[in-house]
């Protein structure tokens, strides 16, 4: 594999809903091991972007490509494609009828054909990786929210996926329960794990992102390393914005980059 | 005249002849009801604007005819629709078909609501899992959607087996026609024979409805999508 080609590679994507433009030519390209995280205000479109990449949501101009393959070809399988991008919600969305390694198994199983046992082992050492094997016979409503969301980065994982994209993992949680997904999503980002990010989490963003993206109104604003935004970023909108995530969350996820020593 | 018979025998001459009838058609018109709305609940949420159109048709109109007059229309309306079986099990046929498509009609909606309440984030998680939209029908949609809609088909059940009873009124010796002919012979025996059957009807319904009517708790996740 050509360590040199991106491994997702976005180019000019439009997307829009009747008269509303959500997206409006957005390019970025991710590269092996990269830990890309887009922010910027709600309705700028950033969850809608990460459901073009995957084509949940086709675009309706641009392109996509995974490792070189376009998406939407006619003779690209686009389920196969989707089984090598990882996607974690901001809601979980775990299959409420089934237990966690069943929510972890079914797509290793039925997606990628392996046998119930390799899928079942597999789901295993995935749900031991978000530290979650110990849950594994519960149900996704006896699980707290920030259970269900290791079950469902652990859901991504046992797919092996090229990529992970992540829609704000950690938006719909209560506060105390948002150190363990994201400390999840630390160890994965350190051990080189492909990831898309969507989130407001700046320690986060400050400790493991190789670029950040800022969108609004469905173009990029403004993008570079995390050095780069948080000495001061080049335009008006995205300082505001940045200023107003650090009064609403103060200093308290600081220590998220200590533990890591960063 | 016969000796007339004691309540155990009109009983049995229930149970023996009436109940197998009454059975069968209810199993086959909930199960040709299932497969119709099935079809028809897939064609009204996924399907095109002609399928619902087509879908939403065919339950308003087969919700607004008695079932009495389709059964008609099957046995002696059009009964060489049923050309391939013997002319003595047509009617039979008849009202095994207008007893489906009808049901079929209401398990749509029953189905429909039960795949409308599984929630669009779990769909959305098994097409990003890369599963066809069929698989996430089979694995996903319809195993909590068939959970949820339990309670109403128990409900479906029990106005099956009792509309079963219009087949009296074709000659179909289900439980009605049998205790009908009991009293035909033994006027005197009216009461005691329409109390079986009630009954037999009730004890038919009653446990089914009773044990899968309660909504019973179901692991369905508080935020789940």
């Amino acid at each position: 594999m050509n360590k040199m080609e991106p491994v997702l590679r976005v180019r000019d994507v439009w997307k829009s809903y009747g008269d509303l433009e959500v997206l409006k030519g957005i390019s970025f390209d991710v590269m092996e091991s990269e830990v890309k995280v887009v922010f910027g205000p709600s309705g700028s479109g950033k969850s809608t972007l990460l459901r073009c990449i995957n084509y949940l949501d086709p675009p309706d101009r641009g392109d996509v490509f995974l490792r070189g393959v376009r998406l939407g070809e006619k003779d690209t399988d686009i389920n196969e494609m989707r089984a090598r991008i990882g996607m974690v919600f901001q809601h979980f969305n775990l299959f409420a009828h089934l237990r966690a390694i069943d929510n972890v198994a079914i797509g290793p199983e039925k997606v990628l054909g392996l046998s119930k046992e390799d899928a079942r082992q597999r789901a295993m050492a995935a749900l031991e990786h978000v530290k979650m094997a110990d849950w594994a016979d519960h149900y996704p409503a006896q699980l707290s929210g920030g259970q269900q969301q290791r079950v469902g980065i652990a859901r991504a994982l046992a797919m092996e996926p090229d990529v992970i994209l992540f829609d704000e993992p950690t938006s719909a949680l209560d506060p105390e329960l948002i150190g363990e997904v994201l400390q999840v999503m630390l160890d994965l980002a350190k051990e080189g794990t492909t990831m898309v990010v969507v989130t407001h989490e700046m320690g986060f963003a400050r400790a493991v992102a190789n670029e950040m993206i800022f969108i609004d109104g469905g173009v990029v604003v403004e993008r570079g390393t995390p050095e780069h935004f948080f000495r001061g970023a080049d335009s008006e909108r995205v300082r505001q914005f940045l200023h107003k995530l650090e009064e609403l969350y103060g200093k308290e996820r600081e220590e998220l980059r200590d533990v890591d020593g960063e | 005249m016969q000796e007339a018979p004691d309540l155990m025998t009109i009983v049995m001459l229930i149970i023996v002849n009436g109940v197998p009838a009454t059975l069968q058609l209810t199993f086959f018109g909930l199960a040709a009801g299932f497969a119709i709305g099935l079809v028809l609940a897939l064609m009204r949420v996924y399907g095109t604007k002609e399928m619902q159109w087509f879908a939403t048709g065919y339950e308003n109109t087969l919700r607004g005819i008695p079932l009495l007059v389709f059964i008609y229309i099957f046995v002696f309306g059009v009964p060489w629709v049923f050309w391939f079986v013997d002319a003595v099990s047509r009617p039979l046929f008849g009202v095994f078909f207008a007893l489906g498509i009808r049901s079929g009609a209401y398990q749509s909606q029953i189905i429909r609501g039960a795949i409308l309440s599984v929630g669009e984030g779990q769909v959305m998680a098994a097409r990003a899992l890369g599963m066809t939209a069929f698989q996430t029908q089979l694995y996903i949609v319809l195993p909590q959607a068939f959970k949820i809609a339990l309670p109403s088909f128990a409900n479906e059940y029990a106005v099956v087996i009792k509309d079963t009873s219009f087949a009296y009124s074709v000659g179909i010796f289900e439980i009605l026609k049998v205790s009908r002919s009991v009293t035909a012979a033994w006027p005197a025996l009216w009461v005691p024979s329409m109390l079986i059957v009630t009954v037999t009807y009730f004890v038919f319904t009653y446990p089914v409805t009773r044990y899968f009517g309660k909504k019973r708790k179901i692991h369905v996740s508080a935020r789940g999508g």
